[in-house]
């Protein structure tokens, strides 16, 4: 697994205090993971924060799963 | 009580009468206050009087760029995150309805409306981060009563109750209270300069028989501001001396 990865998870776990074996790749924020839409909105500011890039709000938008924030902050990073 | 030690806050109209109160009230309590309002020196003088904790962010809310840097300026002029925003700017533009212009509808809403709500949403990030924050519009009682010839600031004014309704439902469980002051006849600059005949008529509709201090709103603000006040959201708290018990 990927240091962003294992990071992202962290970040997952922390902020929505759930399991860390629930938190796989394909787990929705908001449907398996008992997110609100407000916990996202707060879930990408600390992304941001982590990894020092700007995610915009249309981007943001499209972050549902665990995997597309780590697909999106592997893409920025590259 | 009461205490705000250590906590940063923004009033925007600290230029008037009851801006420049409330940013003395919340000084004293021992906040760090970002005075915002276009005319600079007059900024400068109420930061002279309220002393080392005072700084000054001078800002046009009738211009989007001023709007959209102000919550900036004023964490760096703090040298920390806001805790507390307070929107009291505001203008009038009266008319009767038939007689009102499209520009003058408009920038009683993007001033008083508008620039308000987007200090609030450009504020949230960090007070969403640490789990406190407080917001305080200053609204008016011709919000609710309504008022002939203020139909754009009443709109405004109404607008801002709902806004602080919606927003503090979205972020009341990250410890964020959105709350409004409705002042009633208040003395400043303003209210002076009615004649003695039109004052008259107006302590006639108000049961406590004087106009309101500037004192009384701060007290109000400084209420709102505190931890004391952290299971009061979404409200709006009426300072009118009885004038319209809603």
């Amino acid at each position: 697994m990927s240091d962003v990865a294992d990071r992202v998870k962290k970040i997952v776990v922390e902020h929505l205090g759930v399991e860390e074996d629930k938190v796989t790749e394909n787990a929705s924020f908001i449907d398996d993971l008992g997110a609100d839409s407000l916990d996202t909105v707060e879930l990408v500011m600390a992304f941001e924060e982590e990894f020092g890039c700007e995610i915009p709000d249309d981007a943001a938008e499209k972050i549902l799963t665990v995997k597309d924030a780590i697909d999106f902050i592997e893409k920025a990073d590259s | 009580m009461f205490d705000l030690a250590g906590k940063t806050a923004l009033v925007t109209g600290a230029t008037g009468g009851i801006g420049g109160e409330i940013a003395k009230v919340l000084a004293e309590a021992g906040a760090k206050v970002a005075l915002s309002g276009t005319r600079q020196e007059r900024l400068e003088a109420v930061a002279a009087e309220i002393g080392g904790n005072a700084v000054v962010v001078p800002a046009n809310l009738s211009d989007k760029e001023s709007v959209d840097g102000l919550i900036k300026n004023a964490e760096e002029a703090l040298g920390g995150q806001l805790d507390i925003l307070v929107n009291n700017a505001g203008i009038t533009r009266d008319q009767l309805a038939m007689r009102l212009k499209d520009e003058d509808w408009q920038a009683v809403l993007d001033v008083n409306l508008t620039s308000a709500f987007k200090l609030a949403r450009n504020s949230l990030r960090g007070m969403m981060k640490r789990r406190h924050g407080r917001i305080i519009n200053i609204t008016s009682i011709v919000g609710v009563t309504g008022n002939p010839g203020q139909t754009n600031y009443a709109a405004a004014k109404a607008g801002m109750i709902g806004w602080s309704k919606s927003l503090a439902q979205e972020v009341a469980a990250r410890g964020i209270t959105v709350n409004c002051v409705a002042p009633g006849f208040i003395t400043t600059a303003m209210t002076e300069e009615l004649g003695d005949a039109q004052k008259e008529k107006l302590l006639g509709g108000i049961p406590a028989g004087r106009m309101g201090d500037s004192k009384e709103i701060a007290a109000a603000v400084l209420y709102l501001a505190s931890d004391e006040a952290a299971y009061v959201t979404g409200q709006t708290l009426h300072v009118n001396g009885g004038m319209a018990m809603i």
